[in-house]
């Protein structure tokens, strides 16, 4: 059971690591919006419920950081992303459809 | 440990972004996401060091950070 928690934690430390090179090397806010929010999403969940393995008396109480780093960081990029597109941040030169112009309220 | 190690490389590459950073959008979600990786490795340092009041610090971090950058998005929407 060990060497399961280990693995896990493993995994969620690479996808730590992964989407802080996403928020890094990202040309766009909202591509760092997405690459930050969905890879430390994942890696939380997973190091997290990994030390709860690996310790089997903390397993309650590193399920509930868990589940609160599950649902309240989606929320808060979403608020932020959608924050940025109303305050008319404009999109990198790459981008080929922009949908959000035909939204009421956005800036260009 | 390595794991440590690696988790610290992504924190250092979050604050150079949050320091670089053209609007202040991108210092927000760099905040976040060190906000978030450092959740992370509050629980593992605290079962490295094995003590279980770093797992009650986390959980207030965590909610403190979230009240925090729902805050700055109101502000940058002009809601507030």
């Amino acid at each position: 059971m060990y060497i399961f928690g280990v693995i896990i934690t493993g995994i969620g430390a690479v996808f730590l690591f992964i989407g802080s090179l996403g928020v890094f090397r990202m040309p766009d806010v909202y591509n760092r919006v997405q690459a930050g929010t969905k890879c430390t999403t994942l890696g939380s969940f997973l190091t997290i419920i990994g030390v709860g393995i690996m310790q089997p008396e903390w397993f309650w109480k590193t399920l509930i950081i868990a589940v609160f780093v599950l649902i309240s960081n989606p929320v808060s990029s979403h608020a932020l992303g959608r924050a940025s597109r109303k305050n008319g941040i404009s999109l990198c030169d790459k981008t080929i459809v922009d949908k959000t112009k035909e939204f009421k309220g956005y800036k260009e | 440990m390595v794991f440590i190690v690696i988790i610290s490389i992504g924190i250092i590459l979050c604050i150079i972004r949050m320091v670089k950073g053209p609007t202040a959008a991108d210092r927000a979600i760099a905040m976040d996401t060190a906000t978030t990786v450092s959740v992370a490795l509050l629980v593992l340092l605290g079962f490295v060091f094995n003590r279980y009041i770093y797992l009650d610090v986390a959980l207030v971090y965590s909610i403190i950070s979230f009240v925090g950058l729902i805050a700055i998005a109101r502000y940058l929407e002009k809601g507030i």
